[in-house]
């Protein structure tokens, strides 16, 4: 029996779909069974930053309403030999077509067979989130060191806690930029974690090579040499369970945690 | 009819006190008590206002009956109502009373876009987040950060007061007064426990914790001193 994670933000572009790829590649690289299931109905790009978006036959919407079987719908990834597959959103329809009912007993049908389920959830607090969230064991809440996600961030951690079948959500921080930090032009890790009161799971570095990664379909956690690669992997120990500490090159770059007050609650 | 008298007035300092009996009932009251007031006022023939305090000793009245006699005394020229003083209170409002004179201890963050809501007071082990609310009808006691809004005294009580560990409120209110958070941010940190109330001029004031001992003893419930 699996484990079901939704990866959500509340505020939309920083990182759920670039995260749920590279956890659940990172994931499968240690072996484990994987499915990655996009829930942004409509607005789907998790198919594409894997790279699988030619192999799409049917989608989540055609499971849910009985079109195909589910294993039919779901894309398997050649590079896992069998250990990662995706079921892609809709893109034709809206994200009403889905009720979390339903998406919680596909979810529960997938968990029989996967170890790991990873949701991508949409932005918002809408619909979208509550299918994402309507299967889920865990959450994860990705934010970036910016006042507005966070806000939101704090904003979603609060539905969070009110869902009775989730365990606490973790935290990644997403994008950080060490300079800015350090110069005190951005929010720091410290600050971060302690106004959102939840457990930090990870951090990302901002590094355009994900950029790169992603758009040629290759998640940048299959390139071992890349700092984002091994903040990824690290993340995904940490899901299995693992005490991994933040990497010295991330830990070097923490605690600069003074200066920053005025980003907050302002006075 | 009867001997017994139902309505007693007596005259003090302050003005009359009417005594309702709470035995008869409350069609009879009515009735004595217009004869009573009538029969009064044809003896004393002042021209200024008297107040009148009412006392219906252990009689239930509802909202309805109080109206109606204040109507009744108010009718006879120069008769204000001050109070109805009643020995007895519904369930419901002393449920409300009781409610509204407890501390009630929440430990949670509020955050973004939640609301906690309490009739008495707030001890909130915890922070309130930016975007996040509390509200209580009494007194805010925030252990950890104040960032986000507190509406302390919500019913109305001038007299209620917020407290913080860390104040940086993005707004605070006391019954009907608000105070929005200056727009500039101050860097110097203030480490010291913070307290916000309404002054004499009606404005919403931080100060130090240790202000309200002496503009507010009234916080102090424990009622007999431990020496
Ligand atoms: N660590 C990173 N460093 C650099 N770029 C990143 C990083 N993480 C994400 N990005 C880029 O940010 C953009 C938005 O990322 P992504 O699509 O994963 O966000 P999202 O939260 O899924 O957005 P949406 O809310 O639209 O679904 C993408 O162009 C992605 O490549
Ligand atoms: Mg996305």
């Amino acid at each position: 029996m699996g484990e079901a994670i939704v990866i959500t933000s509340g505020k939309g572009g920083v990182g759920k779909t670039t995260t749920s790829a590279n956890i659940g590649t990172a994931l499968a690289l240690q072996g484990k069974k994987v499915c990655l299931v996009d829930t942004d109905i409509g607005l789907r790009n998790l198919d594409v930053v894997m790279g699988l978006e030619n192999r799409i036959i049917y989608d989540l919407v055609d499971v849910i309403e009985k079109r195909c079987k589910t294993h039919q719908a779901l894309v398997k990834d050649k590079r896992f030999d069998g250990l990662l597959y995706l079921l892609p959103a809709a893109q034709t329809v809206d994200k009403t077509a889905v009720k979390p009912e339903q998406m919680k007993e596909l979810v529960e049908e997938l968990k029989q067979d996967y170890d790991y389920i990873i949701i991508d959830c949409p932005a918002g607090i809408e619909q979208g989130y509550k299918n994402a969230v309507a299967g889920a064991d865990k959450a994860i809440v990705v934010t970036t060191p910016e006042v507005s996600a966070v806000r939101d961030a704090d904003r979603i951690i609060g539905l969070l806690e009110k869902e009775k079948d989730l365990e606490s959500p973790k935290l990644i921080v997403n994008r950080i930029r060490y300079n800015m930090m350090k110069s005190g032009d951005m929010l720091d890790i410290d600050e971060i974690t302690q106004h959102l009161s939840i457990e930090l799971i990870g951090i990302v570095a901002d590094d355009e090579e994900v950029i790169k990664a992603s758009n040629h379909g290759e998640p940048i956690a299959l390139n071992p040499n890349s700092k984002a690669s091994i903040a990824y992997r690290n993340i995904a120990r940490r899901i299995l369970g693992e005490s991994i500490p933040l990497q010295p090159l991330e830990e070097a770059n923490k605690g600069v945690f003074s200066k920053l007050k005025k980003f907050f609650g302002v006075r | 009819m009867k001997n017994r008298q139902n309505v007693t007035i007596k005259g003090t300092k302050g003005g009359l006190v009417l005594h309702l009996d709470d035995r008869c009932s409350y069609q009879e009251l009515k009735r004595e008590l217009d004869d009573k007031l009538t029969a009064n006022l044809r003896t004393q023939e002042e021209r200024h206002l008297i107040t009148v305090k009412v006392e219906v000793g252990n009689r239930y009245l509802t909202g309805e009956q109080r109206e109606e006699l204040k109507e009744l005394i108010r009718k006879k020229k120069n008769l204000v109502v001050d109070d109805i003083e009643s020995n007895v209170i519904t369930k419901e409002e002393a449920n409300r009373l009781k409610e509204e004179n407890e501390v009630m201890t929440v430990s949670r963050i509020v955050r973004s876009g939640q609301v906690l809501r309490v009739p008495g007071d707030l001890l909130l082990i915890g922070d309130v987040n930016p975007g996040g609310t509390v509200i209580a009808g009494g007194n805010i006691f925030i252990m950890g950060i104040l960032k986000g809004i507190a509406h302390a005294g919500s019913f109305g009580n001038d007299h209620a007061v917020i407290a913080a560990s860390s104040m940086k409120p993005s707004q605070l209110r006391i019954a009907s007064h608000i105070n929005r958070a200056p727009d500039s941010n101050p860097l110097t940190e203030n480490r010291e426990m913070e307290c916000a109330y309404i002054n004499d001029n009606h404005q919403i004031i931080i100060d130090r914790l240790q202000a309200l001992i002496q503009l507010r003893p009234n916080l102090t419930r424990l009622v007999e001193g431990g020496h």
